[in-house]
């Protein structure tokens, strides 16, 4: 999810650059020495430099690649919410998320009603703009998108229903996957979901 | 304080209505009453009491309903980091953020993981009693390790003046002591952090900084008393 939005950036920019996969239960020395403080993708290494942390990552290209498609907007208060927003993303939408995948019972339903509340409040700072950035895709979407690829297995695990209770943000996501460098970076629904359940089986088995 | 005569007729108007909700104690409202100093930049304060909080403060940040908020001509910025930023980019004097890009990712860097780790898992060591402290001592002491390497060969986060990493760390510079006196655990000391140490005392003595810290013996009641719910039986974790 976090990898994720560096690449959307770097293709909204058109940037060339290599990938490298990590096992992450078996992490490479690359990594590790370029991340020693927090071992965990994405790491961008620039000239031999590292960049960690994914939104830091992302300021970082916006500001070296200045030229085109900028994602920040460029009025300091405007920037500010941009910040602001995204930084909510992070803290709650993640969190929320994990609770409505991995728990039961009580501490689920408290989870999905938490989950759902933040993403109405995402709702209402949409409103009825295109994009989170106004009429063009910019950060607070780029940190957002990302988590539509597992919108899919919040619905089943969770047995809820994101559309009809947050129906702009379907619209907005659909939206926002009609943007090439989010289509080709973003993996199917259904796919992350499969995965998931696959993973959580391999768990239980091994227990 | 930046006299008049460095005050453009630009920064009068950008100045023209600046306010700062914060708490007398708040670590992290104290980060933008360093900046906005440091800056020279004048404003009005609002003390919140937060177990009553203003309708103002409520309206201004109904998500986080916390301080630090800072209004700048009626629009509101929360998130004390994202705050900074925000200062750094409207008021160019006395920058805290480095210009070079790669430089700024690393102070965003430092910052995050001040917030993220350092500063909760040093929560943790003084809400946490006998062996559920030890632990806590170890994975604390981890993180300042860390921390104390970044200080190798600079007299502040940012070099040779104070910026915005610093700000960020302002509170080690003062709670932490508080909280091993209140707990009773001791996190740094000179032979493991001594460039800690040493940057504490830089940074508690700094002009400007030195001028607003909390009064600490009202510090020290504050966190008794918070220490007490948290070690009593039955306190939430």
């Amino acid at each position: 999810m976090f990898g994720m939005r560096v690449r959307i950036a770097l293709a909204e920019k058109g940037i060339k650059y290599e990938y490298k996969e990590e096992d992450l239960k078996n992490k490479s020395p690359l990594l590790l020495e370029m991340n020693p403080i927090k071992k965990q993708i994405p790491v961008l290494i620039h000239n031999g430099k590292p960049v960690c942390e994914s939104l830091i990552i992302v300021q970082y290209i916006d500001e070296v690649w200045n030229d085109k498609s900028p994602l920040l907007p460029s009025d300091p208060y405007q920037r500010a919410q941009a910040r602001f927003w995204a930084d909510f993303v992070d803290k709650k939408v993640f969190g929320d998320a994990q609770k409505v995948c991995s728990t039961k019972g009580e501490e689920q339903e408290a989870g999905k009603k938490e989950f759902l509340e933040t993403l109405k409040t995402l709702e209402v700072e949409l409103g009825d703009k295109p994009y989170f950035g106004g009429e063009t895709f910019g950060y607070v979407d780029l940190s957002f998108i990302t988590f539509y690829s597992w919108f899919h297995a919040y619905e089943v695990l969770g047995n809820i229903n994101i559309e009809a209770e947050c129906p702009k943000i379907i619209a907005w996501a659909k939206r926002c996957m009609q943007k090439e460098a989010v289509a080709k970076t973003l993996p199917d629904q259904k796919k992350v979901y499969e995965e998931h359940v696959a993973r959580l089986r391999k768990m239980f088995v091994s227990e | 304080m930046a006299s008049s005569a460095m005050v453009t007729a630009n920064q009068l108007i950008i100045m023209a209505e600046l306010k700062l909700f914060r708490t007398w104690s708040s670590r992290f409202a104290l980060r933008v009453v360093w900046a906005l100093d440091l800056k020279g930049i004048q404003y009005d304060t609002i003390f919140e009491d937060l177990s009553n909080k203003s309708s103002l403060l409520l309206q201004y940040n109904p998500i986080y309903k916390k301080v630090p908020v800072l209004v700048h001509n009626g629009k509101p910025l929360l998130e004390s980091l994202v705050i900074l930023e925000y200062i750094d980019e409207t008021w160019k004097q006395t920058p805290l953020l480095p210009e070079d890009p790669s430089e700024r990712a690393t102070a965003r860097f430092w910052a995050k993981f001040g917030d993220d780790k350092v500063l909760p898992s040093i929560w943790n060591v003084f809400i946490k009693q006998g062996k559920d402290q030890e632990e806590a001592i170890v994975t604390a002491q981890e993180n300042l390790g860390f921390v104390e390497r970044q200080l190798t060969g600079k007299k502040f986060f940012n070099g040779e003046t104070i910026g915005l990493v610093d700000l960020a760390f302002g509170w080690l510079a003062n709670l932490l002591s508080v909280w091993e006196e209140v707990c009773g655990a001791t996190l740094i000391d000179h032979e493991k952090f001594p460039l800690l140490l040493e940057w504490i005392q830089n940074f508690a003595d700094a002009p400007i900084i030195k001028e607003r810290w909390p009064p600490r013996d009202k510090l020290i009641t504050k966190y008794q008393a918070h220490h007490e719910v948290y070690t009593s039986k039955g306190a939430p974790k």
